[in-house]
C-alpha cells in the first residue's frame, strides 16, 4: 500500500512538473524561432533592399563646374569637346553599360528642389552650385572600377562617383544586425534542444512505470517512444504558431503600419517572403525538437 | 522448449559471476521452482530468458532459437510469447484492473474486438471479473497479484516467468496465487518461478532447481525448499 501510495504521489509529481516543462517547451520555441525568423526576415528584407536600390544605383562621373576644387578640374570648367570624349570612352565600355544619360546642373537643380521641397537648405543651393554629371547604369554595378579607370584622369572630369558604395555602408549596417538576431536565435535554438532533451528524460522518468511494462509486454520500440515524440513534436508546433503569429504582427504592425509610411523611398519585405519564412521556422521548430526528443528516447528507453 | 547450454554471466562490476555454468533443459508444459538465497542468481536467469540482458558465455536457447542471437528490433516479438509477473505486480495505478489487463494488448496492437474477449477471458481465469472497474489502490495484494497474473496470461504466452510473485503476500493468499499459476500451468503454459517461499515450493511438489552462488546445486523432480533428499 505505501508503495503504491509512493507511485501514485511520484506520478502526480511527475505530471506537475511535466505541464510546467511543457509550457516551457512551448514558450521557448515560441521565443526562439520568433527570433530566428526575425532574423531571416531582417536578411529577406535587405535581400529586397539590395534588389530595389542595386536596380537604381548608378556610376555618377561629375563634370567640371565653376564650383569644382580647382585641383580636380586645372583646366575650369568642361568644354564640349571633352563633354564629347568623356561620353564616347563611356560608350565604348560596350555591353558593360546598360544606360548612360547626361544631367545638366539645371536637371541636377531640379532633381534637388524636389527632394528637398520643404527644407531651408533649399535658399542656399543655386544650380551653379551643382556639377552637370553622366550618369552610368551598369550592367552589372560591380563593374565600377572599370568605368573609374577609363574617365577618372580624364580632364573635365572632377570625380566619379559609386553610389554603390553608400549604400554598402547602410546594409554592411544592417548585415551586422541580421547576423546579431541570428546569433542569439541559434542560441536560443540551442537553448530549445537542451530544454527538450531534459524535458524528455523528466518525462521518461516519471512514466518509467508504463514503460517497463511495455516493453515486458513486448510493445515496440516505436510504439513506447513514439508518444514522448509526439509530446514534444506538439509542443514545439504550439511554440512555432505562436511565433507564427509573432512573424505576422511584425510585418501587420511594425513593417506595414510603421516603417512603410514613414520610408516611402524604399521597398519593404513582402508577404510572400514572410509567409517562406514562416514556413521555414516553423518546420525548423518541429523538426528539432522532434528529432531531440527521438535521440533522448531512444538513449532512455533502451530495450 | 529451454535449453541452458554451458552459461555463464559476469558482471564488470563484481567479482563474482551472477551464473556460472548452469547446464538445464525444461520441456514444454513444465512447472519449476527456481530457489536459492538471495543473489543464488534467480533474478538473472529469468532476466536472461527475457532477453533483458545477455549470457557472458554458453547459449540460452527458447524454442530452439539463441536468444542473444535476436536482432534488437526482433525483441520485442519475441517478449510477446513470455508473461512475466513480479513481487511488486508492476500494475499502473491510474488505471482500473480492466485496463490494465487490455494495456498489455493495446500497447502491441491486437484489434478491440479480440482485447475486450480476450481482456473478459483472463479475468474470469484469475477470478476477479467482479472486480473489473476498480483500481489496483482498492484491491488487496492478492487481488493486484491476480491482475498482474492476467495481464501476463491474457495473450496466451507458452511461458510464463513469475519472480517472486508471492513476496508480498501472507500464506493463504500465496496458496491461492499458487493454485491460480497451477491451472495456468495444466493448460499447457510452462511456468517458470523463482522464489523464497519454502511453505509454497513443499505444497506443491515440483520440479525444483536450486541456485547457490550462481552455481546449480539441485534438480530434483516433485522437491521440496530446503534439502536435498
Amino acid at each position: 500500500m505505501r508503495r503504491l501510495m509512493l507511485a501514485l504521489a511520484e506520478m502526480w509529481h511527475g505530471l506537475r512538473r511535466n505541464l510546467t516543462m511543457t509550457i516551457a517547451v512551448i514558450l521557448t520555441v515560441a521565443i526562439s524561432l520568433t527570433l530566428f525568423g526575425t532574423g531571416l526576415l531582417v536578411r529577406a528584407q535587405v535581400d529586397a533592399m539590395k534588389d530595389y536600390w542595386y536596380d537604381r544605383v548608378e556610376v555618377s562621373v561629375f563634370l567640371c563646374g565653376k564650383a569644382s576644387d580647382p585641383k580636380a578640374c586645372p583646366g575650369g570648367p568642361v568644354t564640349d569637346a571633352q563633354r564629347a570624349e568623356i561620353k564616347a570612352k563611356i560608350v565604348a565600355l560596350g555591353p558593360k553599360v546598360q544606360d548612360v544619360y547626361y544631367e545638366s546642373s539645371q536637371q541636377a537643380y531640379d532633381h534637388f528642389k524636389q527632394q528637398f521641397k520643404n527644407s531651408p537648405i533649399l535658399n542656399n543651393v543655386t544650380a551653379d552650385a551643382l556639377p552637370e554629371s553622366f550618369r552610368v547604369k551598369l550592367a552589372n554595378p560591380e563593374d565600377f572600377a572599370q568605368v573609374a579607370a577609363a574617365v577618372a584622369t580624364s580632364p573635365g572630369v572632377e570625380q566619379v562617383q559609386d553610389q554603390r558604395k553608400l549604400l554598402e555602408k547602410f546594409f554592411k549596417l544592417l548585415g551586422g544586425l541580421q547576423a546579431i538576431a541570428l546569433g542569439i536565435a541559434i542560441a536560443m535554438l540551442l537553448v530549445t534542444v537542451l530544454l527538450v532533451v531534459n524535458t524528455m528524460r523528466v518525462a521518461a522518468y516519471s512514466r518509467r512505470n508504463a514503460t517497463g511494462i511495455m516493453k515486458l509486454v513486448g510493445a515496440s520500440n516505436f510504439y513506447i517512444r513514439l508518444p514522448f515524440v509526439l509530446e514534444a513534436v506538439v509542443a514545439a508546433g504550439i511554440g512555432g504558431l505562436l511565433a507564427v503569429g509573432a512573424l505576422a504582427a511584425e510585418k501587420v504592425f511594425l513593417v506595414d503600419q510603421i516603417l512603410q509610411p514613414a520610408f516611402r523611398f524604399t521597398a519593404f519585405v513582402g508577404w510572400q517572403a514572410v509567409v517562406e519564412v514562416m514556413i521555414i521556422v516553423f518546420l525548423t521548430g518541429v523538426i528539432l525538437a522532434g528529432g531531440a526528443a527521438w535521440l533522448t528516447v531512444r538513449r532512455y528507453l533502451r530495450v | 522448449m529451454i535449453r541452458f547450454e554451458g552459461v555463464s554471466k559476469s558482471y564488470a562490476r563484481k567479482n563474482a559471476a551472477a551464473l556460472t555454468d548452469i547446464d538445464l533443459s525444461i520441456d514444454g508444459g513444465e512447472f519449476v521452482f527456481l530457489v536459492g538465497a538471495s543473489g543464488s542468481g534467480k533474478s538473472t536467469f529469468l532476466r536472461l530468458l527475457l532477453c533483458e540482458e545477455k549470457a557472458t558465455s554458453g547459449k540460452v536457447i527458447v524454442n530452439d532459437k539463441d536468444v542473444a542471437k535476436i536482432r534488437r528490433w526482433k525483441v520485442p516479438a519475441y517478449r510477446r510469447q513470455i508473461g512475466a509477473v513480479f513481487q511488486d505486480f508492476r500494475l499502473l495505478p491510474e488505471k482500473n484492473v480492466e485496463q490494465n489487463v487490455a494495456f498489455a494488448l493495446e500497447v502491441i496492437g491486437e484489434p478491440r474486438a479480440k482485447v475486450k474477449t480476450a481482456v473478459a477471458d483472463a479475468l474470469e481465469i484469475v477470478g476477479l471479473a467482479d472486480l473489473s472497474q476498480r483500481r489496483p489502490g482498492q484491491l488487496s495484494g492478492g487481488e493486484q497479484q491476480r491482475v498482474a497474473i492476467a495481464r501476463a496470461f491474457v495473450n496466451k504466452p507458452p511461458l510464463i516467468i513469475a519472480d517472486e510473485p508471492t513476496g508480498n503476500l501472507d500464506p493463504t493468499t500465496s496458496l491461492d496465487i499458487m493454485r491460480l499459476l497451477d491451472r495456468i500451468n495444466r493448460t499447457g503454459t510452462t511456468v517458470i518461478m523463482a522464489t523464497h517461499d519454502a511453505a509454497v515450493v513443499d505444497q506443491m511438489r515440483k520440479r525444483v532447481v536450486e541456485l547457490d552462488a550462481g552455481r546449480m546445486v539441485r534438480d530434483q523432480v516433485r522437491g521440496v525448499y530446503g534439502y536435498a533428499g
